[in-house]
Order: C-alpha cells, then sequence, then structure tokens
C-alpha cells in the first residue's frame, strides 16, 4: 500500500550540528535521508518504519572529497557519480570508481551516496567490498563527538552496524598506498546493467617472481555482510602461484563465505562462481607479470 | 536557517520549474513527481515502476538527471527543475524530436519523456557519445515496446546532426 505523506515529517536542518542536536535529541528516531534512492523505495512501498526524516542531502561538508597527501576523505553524501568523476578516485580507487558505475543508471548514480549505501548494510551492495580492499576508515560523528572505526568492524551482523542510535556517517577515509597494487573488479549479476549482485569480487595484489607478496580480498552478496576473505588471503599470502595453489584457493573460498539461497540465486552457485572468480584474479595476477 | 516546518503540514515550496518560478502547498515527503503532475498539472513525466527502476519519471534538477519519484519535494525547495515540457525549447531537442521520428525511436510513449530527459543529460556531457556511452546513458531508462536499438540509433543520429550543422 502507498505511503501517505501526511504521515510522514522531513526536516531540513541546513547544517550539521542542528542535524547532530536534533539526533541527539531522540535518538533512532530521525531516519537521516541524502539522495532518497534506497529510503525512498521503501517509503513509496508503505514499508518504510520511521515516521521523522531528516534531510541531509543539503550539507555541504557531507558533500565533499578532500585530497591529503596521504589519504582521501570522502563525504558521505558524496554521490557515485562524484567518485565516477574525480580524479584521484578513479586513478587510485579503481574498484570503488568501478563500483560505482555498476550501482544503478545514471539518475541514480546521481542521487546514490558513498554514505548512504553503507548505512544502508545490504551485503549485496557493490561498493562495499572496494572500502573493505582499500581498508576504508568511518568516521562516525555526533554531539557527543567524533570516532573512527575501521570499515571492516563496521558491519557487525545481517544490517546491523557498528553506528550509535544518534550518529551519522561523516565520512569514508582511503590510505593512498594501493596505486601500485593489481586491482580487480568483477560482478556477477542475471544481467550486466542495473542488476543486483549474485557475487561480486573486489581484489587487490602485488606479485614479483610468481609470488603473492601481498593480496586483499572481499565479496558481496555471500554472506551477512559485506565479507573480508581473509583466510583465503592468508592462505594465498607468500605463495608461488601455480595450479595447485588456485585449486586450494577454491576450495578456501568455498569454505570462508556463508552464502544463501534467495530470489538472485543459490548458495551452491554462489560458492562455485565465488572460487572462480579469486581463480580469475589469481590468473589475472600472473598474466600481469608476463605481460610486462 | 530552518526554512521547513517541524509538522507535516503543507508548507509553501518555492522552485524554478521550467525557467519559471513556481510555488506550490505540498507536504515535505510529497514526492516531486507527484507534485508536477499533479499540482502543476506538467504531465509530461510519467510513472512507471515507482521505485527509481524505469526512468519513466526523469527529469533534470539542478541539471543533474534524477528519477522525481525518489525526490521528496521538500529537496526540490529553491532548486531549478526542468521536465520534458521544458526542454522543448533545448537547443538539442529539434534535433533528437527528429530522430526519434525518423529511427522510430518511440511507440506506445510512456519511456520517451524519460528517454529524452536522458539523451539530453547524456548529450550535455558528452556531446560525441560512443553507443557504449549511450547504452550506460540510458541505461536507467525501460522500454516495453519499442525496442532499444532504434532508441540508441536515434540519440546516435541526433548527436551526428548536432555536430556536423
Amino acid at each position: 500500500m502507498r505511503a501517505d505523506p501526511a504521515e510522514y515529517r522531513l526536516v531540513s536542518p541546513g547544517n550539521l550540528q542542528a542535524v547532530l542536536s536534533l539526533m541527539a535529541s531522540e535518538p533512532a528516531q530521525w531516519l537521516p535521508i541524502a539522495g532518497g534512492t534506497d529510503v525512498m523505495v521503501l517509503y513509496s512501498a508503505g514499508k518504510l518504519p520511521n515516521r521523522k526524516l531528516l534531510n541531509i542531502w543539503n550539507i555541504p561538508e557531507l558533500r565533499q572529497i578532500e585530497v591529503f597527501p596521504d589519504r582521501i576523505r570522502i563525504g558521505a553524501a558524496c554521490t557515485y557519480t562524484a567518485l565516477r568523476q574525480h580524479e584521484i578516485v578513479s586513478r587510485e580507487f579503481p574498484l570503488l570508481a568501478t563500483a560505482a558505475s555498476w550501482t544503478g543508471g545514471i539518475a541514480n548514480q546521481n542521487r546514490g551516496t558513498l554514505g548512504g549505501n553503507i548505512a544502508n548494510a545490504s551485503p549485496a551492495a557493490d561498493s562495499l567490498p572496494a572500502l573493505l580492499v582499500y581498508d576504508a576508515e568511518v568516521t562516525l560523528i555526533s554531539v557527543r563527538g567524533e570516532r573512527r572505526v575501521a570499515y571492516r568492524n563496521f558491519h557487525t551482523d545481517y544490517k546491523q552496524t557498528a553506528l550509535a542510535a544518534d550518529e551519522l556517517i561523516r565520512d569514508i577515509s582511503l590510505p593512498r598506498r594501493f596505486s601500485g597494487y593489481i586491482s580487480h573488479a568483477r560482478k556477477v549479476g542475471a544481467r550486466n546493467a542495473q542488476a543486483i549482485s549474485k557475487v561480486c569480487l573486489a581484489a587487490l595484489g602485488q606479485i614479483s617472481n610468481g609470488t603473492i607478496r601481498d593480496v586483499r580480498l572481499a565479496m558481496g552478496s555471500v554472506a551477512p555482510i559485506p565479507l573480508c576473505l581473509t583466510k583465503t588471503e592468508r592462505a594465498l599470502l607468500g605463495k608461488q602461484i601455480e595450479p595447485s595453489l588456485i585449486d586450494s584457493a577454491r576450495r578456501t573460498v568455498a569454505k570462508e563465505i556463508r552464502p544463501i539461497d534467495d530470489i538472485r540465486s543459490t548458495a551452491r552457485y554462489r560458492a562455485a562462481v565465488a572460487g572462480n572468480l579469486v581463480a580469475e584474479f589469481l590468473e589475472k595476477l600472473v598474466a600481469s607479470e608476463t605481460n610486462t | 536557517m530552518n526554512p521547513l516546518p517541524e509538522t507535516s503540514a503543507t508548507y509553501e515550496i518555492s522552485f524554478s520549474v521550467n525557467g519559471e518560478v513556481k510555488k506550490v502547498f505540498a507536504l515535505p515527503m510529497e514526492r516531486l513527481l507527484d507534485v508536477l503532475r499533479n499540482d502543476l498539472k506538467l504531465t509530461g513525466t510519467k510513472e512507471g515502476c515507482g521505485e527509481g527502476e524505469c526512468g519513466s519519471c526523469s527529469v533534470l534538477l539542478d541539471g543533474m538527471l534524477v528519477n522525481s519519484c525518489l525526490v521528496p519535494v521538500a529537496q526540490a525547495n529553491g532548486a531549478t527543475v526542468v521536465t520534458i515540457e521544458g526542454i522543448s525549447v533545448h537547443a538539442k531537442m529539434k534535433y533528437l524530436q527528429e530522430a526519434f521520428l525518423e529511427c522510430g525511436g518511440a511507440q506506445c510513449g510512456i519511456c520517451t519523456p524519460g528517454m529524452i530527459l536522458a539523451a539530453v543529460h547524456l548529450l550535455e556531457k558528452k556531446p560525441e557519445p560512443a553507443l557504449a556511452d549511450i547504452r550506460e546513458g540510458l541505461a536507467g531508462n525501460l522500454c516495453r515496446c519499442t525496442g532499444y536499438m532504434q532508441i540508441f540509433e536515434a540519440v546516435t543520429n541526433a548527436a551526428r546532426r548536432k555536430v556536423t550543422k
């Protein structure tokens, strides 16, 4: 049933302090809304539990991308379009720029935000594995102050996060130390454009003389949260890439993920594809050396 | 600094629509789509899916292509909105209209306003788009009858006309 707009409040404080004050005065009551690409879908379907909404689309400090010598800081309300257009993001964080290009069509990329994607906490979100492998840190802010949380500790269970009831995600910070890595982004969905992933992989690696010097792997849609494949990483680090290693990596991946059957795919298919994607990445790592 | 009341009562929204300042009384969570169609009688903007998947309700909000079904009208307060009615005076419109007619790029017409808006948004950013650019630029606009090839061809032709003329 369609929602009745008269049953909902939407306020636009216009500045960050006023937003945080309102969130502190009635914790967990006010739902921040930026581009609305998730919130408005639930709202229109009459499935939005919150009746009080807080407009953060027009807060300038949440829309900036700041570049520092050692990191970039992406305001939580930066859109996918802003990410795709940003020179440093495209050059040094191609997995994030690629994931941004996968997220919906142009109209949704013009409105959907990185902070919104994180707060919505879908395990199928395409940009979240990229943030995991780039070792992102999120800054959470409230009237009590701000704190930084390693992004890999942010998602605690299905749709559960480290965000307190009065906190807002202010920015996402990425260290600028991955530009020398081979990167691999791969999404498998029912079709190319605009399909929610069955499995998606973000991977970074360094190889010399056939040996894996560093490897970072994260996947979407294979667990209740966007998942770092830490066991697979450990099993690969320092090893020579050869067929037997690739085979055992497939098995480690299958053991490490926790996929489910749902409307988009089956657990069995997801496990097979997850192994294939990691194998494909390892082959790309080998090829990167033979090509140069 | 707080232009909006903290109630769900209607309040005055003032924005530029197709070059004219419009004032409407609306609830903050009304969809921009509904305000355009019902209050301003701009029915060229269509509702398809109502959940941001199909692009029928595309408009330009401060120059950016958006799905107006996903925009609470309060977020359009003070903004500039261009709908299919307003795009008719756009410099690229003549070429797009001719090309859509010649290539058979429209059939039932529900997706067409959104396709045109997405095409204008694309051509403003990329005046000479490759086919891949057109496919990407229109990927958020679904058509269930014309078929995409005629639409892609129409946008290709419109871009070519713009360049050669």
